[in-house]
């Protein structure tokens, strides 16, 4: 297994007066791909937020590479909830996906052809290249995520961080995406995705972080991705299906 | 007709409220996408008080001091709102209705007393309230030249920050794009351009230069660079046309032209823009319907 290129220690975030994630610790290795997995309100994008400085740490740090996140961030590509923009912006996907070479290219000069052609490229791997010149706004969910994922790709980072980005997207989409995630692993790349899907993690992710408000195991998924463990995530409120590995989750109340 | 155009300070203003509105066309397309248009007008209102103080406390009419003054206090109402905001269970939308209400009463009242100082009331102040561009004297153009071409060069220079800062906030964030200092830097370019707007359009009406180009501007075009462009264009042409007919009469208020003709720009955009016009969308579906019925009726045919 490979060195650790992240350590999060006693980390702790709130919004406003309610506590959402408490005093949360962990090491991710590199080479993992490890999945989130955690109820609705459970703290899953606050953790990735909060990891990432784009909401504010009440305690604890974080280390990326042995570095503080100022000195790593150029390593560092994060795809945000596809709802976290007004797809309505008036742009086409390639002009998105260049975006993500906006670091690379540096503050106040233009992308030139080269890094259009790059984002082109990434936008062929997602399966989108017909779609380059079409507006953002007529793409369709599953459409809209692979761009995003594009975005991220032209980055070239090592470690990437997803917000759900199987959410709502048709069956194709997803395994387009699953198998950018396994090319990425393959490649020695680490990521970390949030998670919703409880049936397919173990075809997915070869780790797990369960996450409820604070973190209640973490580690290879074969060992910490059991019954119990689910049930103790999910407040204990969860039905085993049987053999057919089905489960079903009561809000508790 | 021409002789007024010869006439050399009307080819100063003419320049002026032309260059104000390519700047304020241009910054009321971030505005738009940042949905702020509400926010603008509040800050324009909220320049009112400074403006008045300004002179109150200089004693003579100096368009760079005035201004000055304008941006202060609507930097303050801007500041206010935040406050109130996060500090309060009121929402923006209250804090800024309360604010524009409380800082233009208040320059209101400023205004009259002011009027009634010695001087006072050949100041041409009120011109403040409605844009009196016909008032404005060289050193006054030259002004807000300078002004709006600094505005327009910052848009100009940092195209491709300011795109990501208002299309992904957090992705720019994740590249090392610092959000606070685009947040400020955009205040200072809106307030700006707000100032400079004062005199030639009014703090009424000073947010409608802003907000009718870029609403207009959003019927032709799908990408970003055109729309700032065509932002720029209609709120150009407002500014020369507005200005053009009020010096036809005496002492004609500019604001209110220019408005009027920017609002003929947005008429004619929602009704024959090709994103999504109104006619273009009525005959789209009307088409989409005969080919439909076609279908149908071969289908029917056939069974």
């Amino acid at each position: 297994m490979g060195e650790i290129i992240l350590q999060v220690d006693n980390l702790s975030a709130s919004y406003r007066k309610t506590t959402v994630l408490n005093n949360v610790n962990f090491k991710i290795r590199k080479g993992s791909l490890t999945g989130i997995i955690g109820p609705n309100g459970a703290g899953k994008s606050t953790l990735l937020k909060t990891i990432l400085n784009l909401h504010p740490a009440l305690t604890g740090s974080v280390r990326f590479f042995n570095q503080p996140f100022q000195q790593a961030k150029k390593r560092i590509g994060y795809v945000p909830q596809r709802g976290s923009v007004d797809w309505d912006f008036p742009t086409d996907a390639l002009d998105v996906v260049t975006m993500g070479l906006y670091g690379k290219i540096g503050w106040l000069k233009r992308p030139n052809r080269k890094h259009k052609q790059l984002a082109y490229e990434a936008l062929e791997k997602m399966g989108m290249a017909d779609y380059a010149n079409r507006q953002i706004s007529q793409l369709s969910g599953g459409q809209q995520q692979r761009v995003f994922l594009a975005r991220a790709l032209v980055q070239d980072a090592d470690f990437y961080f997803m917000d759900e980005p199987l959410a709502g997207v048709d069956a194709a989409t997803e395994r387009a995406i699953m198998n950018i995630l396994k090319e990425l692993k393959a490649n020695g790349k680490t990521v970390m995705v949030v998670h919703h899907d409880l049936q397919t993690v173990e075809d997915y992710f070869d780790h797990v972080l369960l996450l409820n408000k604070t973190l209640l195991c973490h580690g290879r998924t074969e060992e910490i991705f059991t019954k119990e463990n689910i049930a103790k995530t999910y407040g204990g409120n969860m039905r085993w299906m049987g053999e057919n590995r089905e489960y079903a989750v009561h809000s508790v109340e | 007709m021409l002789s007024i155009l010869w006439n050399s300070n009307t080819g100063w203003v003419l320049l002026s409220t032309m260059t104000l509105g390519i700047a304020a066309g241009a910054i009321g397309c971030m505005a738009y996408w940042k949905r702020q248009n509400l926010m603008s007008d509040v800050l324009s209102h909220a320049a009112l008080p400074g403006v008045v103080i300004a002179f109150l406390l200089l004693g003579e009419k100096n368009l760079l001091v005035l201004i000055i003054g304008a941006a202060i206090s609507a930097l303050v109402g801007a500041f206010f709102i935040q406050w109130i905001t996060t500090s309060s269970r009121i929402s923006e939308d209250s804090a800024m209705g309360m604010i524009l209400a409380v800082f233009y009463g208040m320059g209101i009242m400023l205004l009259t007393i002011a009027n009634r100082s010695a001087g006072g009331n050949q100041s041409g102040l009120d011109s403040f309230i409605f844009g009196q561009a016909a008032a404005m004297v060289r050193s006054d153009v030259v002004t807000m030249l300078i002004l709006a071409v600094l505005v327009l060069l910052i848009v100009f220079i940092g195209f491709k920050e300011w795109k990501i800062y208002l299309f992904d906030q957090q992705f720019a964030k994740g590249l090392g794009l610092s959000i606070q200092s685009m947040s400020t830097l955009y205040t200072v370019v809106l307030v700006t351009t707000i100032v400079i707007g004062i005199q030639a359009v009014g703090v009424i009406l000073m947010a409608a230069l802003l907000i009718i180009p870029a609403v207009s501007a959003r019927y032709w075009t799908q990408s970003f660079q055109m729309m700032i462009m065509l932002s720029a264009l209609f709120g150009g042409l407002s500014g020369v046309s507005g200005t053009l007919i009020s010096t036809m009469g005496n002492g004609l208020p500019t604001g209110p032209f220019i408005v009027v003709v920017g609002a003929g720009f947005f008429m004619v955009s929602l009704i024959f823009g090709k994103e999504k016009g109104l006619l273009i969308n009525y005959i789209q579906y009307k088409f989409q319907q005969k080919k439909q019925m076609e279908v149908l009726k071969q289908e029917g045919g056939r069974l």
